[in-house]
């Protein structure tokens, strides 16, 4: 397992389970409010609080910093600031650009941290943190993509250019070809869990800190390069977070970090959770991307060619977006072959939050790119988007290969595709669509849509897929497991408990997940791009059959190891069945070592970032979706009536946690792509940093109707841990189809015969601009059957 | 009276007793920090996300009934005499709970940080005299993993467990004897460290008390109050709440109007409006969710003098006024004079809204509200406009509109009003007036909605009032589902 070629078939890996039996781990302990998240563990005592003093411009020098006011405020204890920092003054992730912990003489957005404050309550932390008098030469910011475009700033990470073919000439060849600019905005992660972190000083300048983090690793490091330490004098611990969304990714670095600070310094246990809207302020967000574009096509709707730029904005450090924006690159395509292409990114300084990782990670701005130049070939050519998607849906050979140059080995979209538009009965009701907004003298319109996603799994940084875990039997037969994924709600460890119970033959109740911790599992790579359970799930089955094989020698010496049976609580040998808790006592007494590591690292992928070349994804995940929408043309308010999705997980390790995901992944996208907008005042204050005007979706948010189906043939073609596919992210993208429909109800204003242009969110606004824009433009194109 | 100056009420099983109650005390941080009961979470500190959902049980009529409350937004001294539930206590002698177990087999957690509060919501609604639809009941209860469809279905599946079961019912009479053991009908004044709190139990001592402090803060449903302590960190020297106040709770129609008190919640009045106004019973079930429903009040809603509350626009476009009364004096008030100007109400100090008086429209008035928001519920109004017009024959008599959202307080629109006033109810007329509306109003852009926006939704608002009285269907929500 571990020289890199995992085995293709894992027989006698089936989970102890296959059916709706296996609920989330953790399910008792949420709902009888017994899961302990990092703000209810016992606070040890003496443990203190602290605050963050936020900057209240945008950008600009701090000419002098007064916190004497803070410092004499009740309760405070001490006031931190970047001077009191011993070693890096950077939050960045993996040592990336420049990403100060506390501002050191400038700052370059409105609510960046200036200093700390540590008090004895939480409350007087806090209100200490607004008594800093500050005092600011304040420079002109640059807040947007428009304003950083205009203002020509070196980017702040190169972008990557992936090309095929001679667009240009493709391009002037093409019977058709249009341009359009696109938007697409931010997104909030709203984890209903906060950012926050524990910090307890040990003997010796160790640290122990526990951090809602979906990466251990990073914080250990961050922490310890900011202290002078050496890792192995930090340790980092995550038992759960209350939903990340890849919101904790980098980001939980800058408030762990601030706790070990504060800890170290003071010698006391440290706690730091701020408030929903500091936190809100402070942590970066989905990148918000415009893309401009020239695509050629024939009169059949074939593209011929794809020239696409996309601007994403970075915010005030690199942060993760060179790998965001990469990613929006290569899913420029969806699931359509361009003949010839060029796709370039840009990654932007702009003077706001630096912008992170979120579920998706620039895969759904790419793909949202895609769909509108579909829908711009369909309406211009009057045919039904659907079609205009299948014609250029990726095929056989030449036409097998994506603009990034690796080839669709495993494509079954077209199959998901065929049997969505049955099961939703999408060309009925679509008839009946354009019918009832034909026959209408009323505002309300309707609209529907079909689209498809196909997501590349693996991440393109190759160092970063490998997995890790750490599993001990104890003499009693009991199974505990340290992996180096974490959980935040998507259900990681009860995946890895059905694999480990299934390699043990061992029911779930002797099988024990705990804490993800750096002294148990080192040098974690974060849990996102939907890859947890990929990596390490088979790190797991590696450690398993390690010991696996230390069992089978000691009763069958000699013997290959498939041939010793474990099942039912028991192992089954030459000699017969022997209980697994008494051949493990055996073994140890046999002085028979059962704690072992497992590795996994991902096979075949391959990427040349420089060249813009190769094969970064293991294989390709396929979905597809179908929306309807009521608009009212008198206000742009609109109501989903009906969603049916058909989603690829290759064979599902546990339906229910995967049906969870596929669900709860396309209401997250529902709210990207409709009503949660991330609104800046003109001086980059950031307006929407609370639930109150930050508006994600609610239950009755919910499509009236929602179906949703597994494509229950699907099989991995790779070598995943039991033939399953990642799940976590891919069905964000299903919500495309809600604005494909809503942009199709305002579209019938004129009579379908211009493309509209919704740009993300769509929230109500925008639909009601697009119904203008239509309106306007039937009334100056003749024979449009104008609407009134 | 007697004056109580120890809080005490019931936390699950057991009576609490306070002698020093801080004025910046919420309910959430005396659950989770003093009683270091953690099972309540904390996600936003404004009553927006209802993950800090729990139940407050009052005596009523010889039983406990009990509400949704947003514990974060609660002030710890408004539960005086009250049951608070918490999740921890929720499955009773038993353990778990049925809706607790449905949630488990329905996989209706994944994070699980939202759950305690969603099964309190939950639970809420089953208990409920009128439950309502699963989403209306989970209006004010976000998740961001699941996607709702699975709690939707535990909430589904546990609706066939019988209701003389659960814990709460089984407890009620038992429950019911203590707090009417607790309830002493005296005013209270709890203090802490930096102020005074008072809770009055009639009237008159809420009148006198006033009168004497006139810099204490009205405290009513505290859903917007309530910022000032978890937002704005503000410590209140002086507040004086209206909830234990004996008939201030108080709504009924008479002589043809609705008199409605200064502590009656909107989800206490829902049912009379209904029956009196029923035209806009859609509105009602749009602010906010359950939670802040059972705790705001129709008069808070007003005397907080915010340009985007929901209901002034509705009750100066029925003409409503206000009753306010300073000590043993009382003065009438129309609704839409009481805002002045932004942050500026016809209310001095020592001063308070004793009722809010509504007349019934006739049988001919064409009334209507909409409300205009990103999100469809649980959200603030960009726009929400209210329209009153009485016809005679085929002519508007008299148009009186009022919109929210669209100035710095809730706002009469007397241009379109006046192009409607005497002309008949048709096209022509309706087109008059549209281009009335920029002269009445100069919205502004925000993060809710541009000017733009604001002013042609307004516009437009009139035309679905014109269209829905020609029969035209205009609801979204009423569409069949495909």
């Amino acid at each position: 397992m571990s020289d890199g070629s995992a085995k293709p078939e894992l027989t006698g890996t089936e989970p102890v389970a296959q059916e709706s039996e296996i609920p989330h781990d953790s399910a008792r302990l949420h709902v009888t409010g017994r899961a302990d998240y990092v703000d209810d563990m016992p606070e040890p005592a003496g443990t203190l609080h602290a605050a963050i003093g936020l900057a209240t411009i945008a950008r600009g020098r701090i000419a002098a910093m007064d916190l004497d006011a803070v410092a004499a405020a009740p309760g405070v204890v001490a006031v931190l600031t970047a001077k009191d920092i011993p070693g890096a003054n950077t939050a960045s992730a993996m040592g990336k650009g420049v990403h100060p912990l506390l501002a050191e003489g400038r700052v370059d957005y409105h609510g960046q941290p200036l200093f700390l404050v540590v008090a004895e309550e939480r409350m007087a932390a806090r209100r200490a943190a607004r008594l800093g008098r500050i005092d600011y030469a304040p420079e002109p910011p640059v807040l947007d993509i428009a304003a950083a475009r205009t203002a020509g700033a070196a980017p702040i990470a190169a972008g990557l250019t992936v090309r095929r073919g001679d667009v240009a000439a493709a391009l002037e060849s093409s019977p058709r070809r249009l341009s359009g600019r696109m938007s697409v905005g931010g997104q909030e992660h709203f984890y209903i869990e906060g950012q926050i972190a524990l910090a307890l000083p040990r003997e010796d300048d160790e640290l122990l800190v526990y951090s809602a983090t979906q990466d251990p690793g990073e914080v250990q490091s961050v922490v310890a390069h900011m202290l002078n330490l050496p890792a192995n004098a930090v340790a980092v611990s995550v038992r759960r977070m209350g939903g990340a969304f890849g919101g904790k990714e980098s980001q939980p670095a800058i408030f762990a970090a601030l706790a070990a600070l504060a800890a170290d310094r003071l010698k006391r246990p440290v706690k730091l959770r701020p408030d929903r809207d500091d936190d809100m302020t402070i942590t970066g967000k989905r990148h918000d991307f415009t893309v401009d574009y020239e695509i050629g096509f024939t009169d059949e709707g074939r593209i011929t060619g794809l020239d696409a730029t996309l601007y994403a904005r970075a915010g005030h450090s690199e942060d993760l977006t060179r790998g965001v924006a990469d990613r929006a690159v290569l899913h420029v395509d969806n699931a359509y072959f361009y003949p010839a292409a060029r796709a370039e990114s840009r990654c932007l300084f702009t003077n706001t939050v630096s912008n992170t990782a979120f579920r998706g990670y620039g895969g759904p701005q790419g793909i949202a790119a895609a769909e509108r130049w579909i829908e711009d070939i369909a309406y211009t050519l009057g045919m039904d988007p659907l079609e205009v998607r299948r014609r250029n849906f990726y095929g056989e050979g030449a036409r097998g290969v994506t603009h990034y140059h690796q080839p669709v080995r495993d494509n079954i979209l077209a199959r998901v595709v065929d049997e969505l538009e049955r099961t939703s009965d999408y060309q009925r009701r679509r008839a009946k669509v354009i019918a009832f907004n034909r026959g209408t003298a009323g505002p309300i319109r309707r609209g529907i849509a079909l689209v498809p996603v196909k997501f590349g799994i693996s991440y393109s940084a190759k160092f970063m897929n490998q997995g890790a875990a750490l599993l001990s039997v104890y003499r009693d037969g009991s199974v505990h497991i340290s992996h180096a994924g974490t959980e935040m709600g998507q259900g990681i460890h009860t995946k890895i408990l059905q694999i480990a119970a299934s390699e043990f033959g061992l029911p779930l109740s002797r099988v024990r997940v705990t804490a993800t911790a750096t002294d148990r599992v080192p040098n974690t790579v974060p849990t996102s791009g939907s890859l947890g359970t990929d990596l390490n799930g088979m790190a797991v089955v590696d450690a398993a059959r390690k010991i696996k094989a230390r069992l089978a020698d000691l009763v069958a010496p000699g013997l290959p190891t498939e041939e010793i049976g474990f099942e039912a609580g028991e192992v089954l040998t030459p000699e017969g069945r022997v209980g697994f808790a008494d051949l493990v006592e055996r073994a140890f007494k046999s002085r028979v070592s059962l704690s072992a590591t497992g590795y996994y690292r991902t096979p075949h992928i391959h990427w040349d970032r420089a060249a813009g070349r190769g094969s970064p994804y293991l294989y390709f995940t396929y979905g597809a979706s179908c929306s309807e929408v009521a608009v009212d043309t008198l206000t742009g308010e609109y109501r989903v009536l009906r969603t049916d999705i058909l989603q690829d997980v290759g064979h599902s390790i546990n339906r229910d946690i995967d049906l969870g995901q596929i669900e709860g992944g396309f209401m997250q996208g529902l709210g990207w792509s409709t009503t949660e907008e991330l609104w800046w005042d003109g001086s980059g204050r950031l307006a929407t940093h609370a639930p109150s005007t930050y508006k994600i979706p609610l239950a009755s948010d919910r499509p009236a109707v929602l179906n949703i189906g597994i494509a229950e043939w699907s099989e991995n073609a790779a070598p995943t841990v039991m033939r399953s596919k990642a799940v976590g992210e891919p069905p964000v993208m299903l919500a495309l189809s809600v604005p494909g429909a809503l942009a199709m109800a305002a579209a019938s204003l004129a009579d379908y015969a211009f493309p509209p242009k919704l740009d993300l969110p769509a929230t109500p606004e925008r639909v009601l601009a697009e119904c203008a824009r239509q309106r306007q433009m039937a009334q100056r194109a003749p024979g449009v059957r104008a609407a009134e | 009276m007697a004056t109580r100056t120890r809080l005490s009420f019931l936390l699950n099983e057991a009576r609490a007793d306070l002698e020093t109650v801080p004025t910046d005390g919420t309910l959430l941080e005396f659950l989770r920090l003093t009683r270091r009961s953690t099972g309540t979470k904390e996600g936003c500190g404004e009553g927006d996300c209802g993950a800090c959902t729990v139940l407050v049980g009052r005596l009523r009529t010889g039983r406990v009934s009990y509400e949704p409350v947003n514990a974060c937004i609660r002030p710890l001294a408004s539960v005086d005499g009250c049951h608070v539930v918490t999740i921890e206590h929720l499955g009773g002698a038993r353990g778990t709970h049925p809706l607790q177990e449905a949630m488990v087999g329905c996989h209706g957690s994944q994070c699980g940080f939202c759950t305690p509060g969603m099964v309190m919501a939950l639970e809420a609604n089953r208990l409920a005299d009128a439950p309502v639809d699963t989403e209306t009941a989970l209006q004010g209860n976000l998740c961001r993993c699941t996607g709702y469809g699975p709690i939707l279905r535990a909430a589904r599946t546990v609706g066939e467990a019988p209701m003389a079961e659960d814990p709460l019912v089984r407890a009620n009479a038992r429950t019911a004897a203590r707090l009417a053991e607790m309830a002493d009908g005296a005013d209270l004044e709890l203090s802490g460290p930096g102020g005074t709190s008072w809770l009055p139990a009639s009237i008159d001592s809420f009148a006198a008390t006033l009168a004497a402090r006139p810099e204490a803060r009205i405290v009513a449903g505290a859903t917007d109050f309530a910022l000032n302590l978890t937002k704005r960190l503000e410590v209140p020297p002086a507040l004086i709440f209206t909830g234990r106040v004996a008939g201030f709770d108080r709504i009924e129609a008479r002589d043809g109007r609705l008199h409605i008190g200064p502590g009656v919640t909107f989800a206490q009045a829902m049912p009379v409006l209904d029956a009196h106004l029923p035209q806009l019973s859609a509105l009602w079930r749009r602010i906010g969710g359950p939670q802040v429903r059972h705790a705001g009040t129709l008069v808070g809603n007003i005397a907080n003098g915010s340009p985007i509350g929901d209901g002034p626009p509705v009750w100066i476009a029925l003409g409503a006024r206000l009753i306010l009364r300073h000590g043993t004096e009382r003065r009438a008030l129309a609704v839409e004079d009481y805002f002045i100007d932004y942050g500026r109400q016809d209310r001095k100090p020592g001063e308070f809204i004793e009722e809010l008086v509504v007349p019934l429209p006739e049988n001919t008035v064409l009334l209507a509200a909409h409300k205009v928001s990103k999100r469809f519920d649980e959200d603030i109004s960009a726009v929400l406009g209210a329209f009153h017009l009485r016809r005679e024959g085929d002519v508007v008599a008299e148009a009186r509109i009022a919109f929210g959202g669209m100035a710095g307080i809730p706002k009469r629109a007397a241009h379109v009003e006046a192009a409607l006033t005497g002309r008949p109810w048709d096209e022509a007329t309706l087109h008059a007036a549209l281009p009335e509306f920029a002269r009445d109003f100069t919205p502004m852009d925000d993060m809710r909605a541009s000017a733009e926006y604001r002013l042609t939704v307004a516009r437009n608002l009139l035309v679905r009032v014109w269209l829905a009285s020609r029969g035209v269907d205009t609801d979204l929500r009423e569409l069949a589902h495909v």
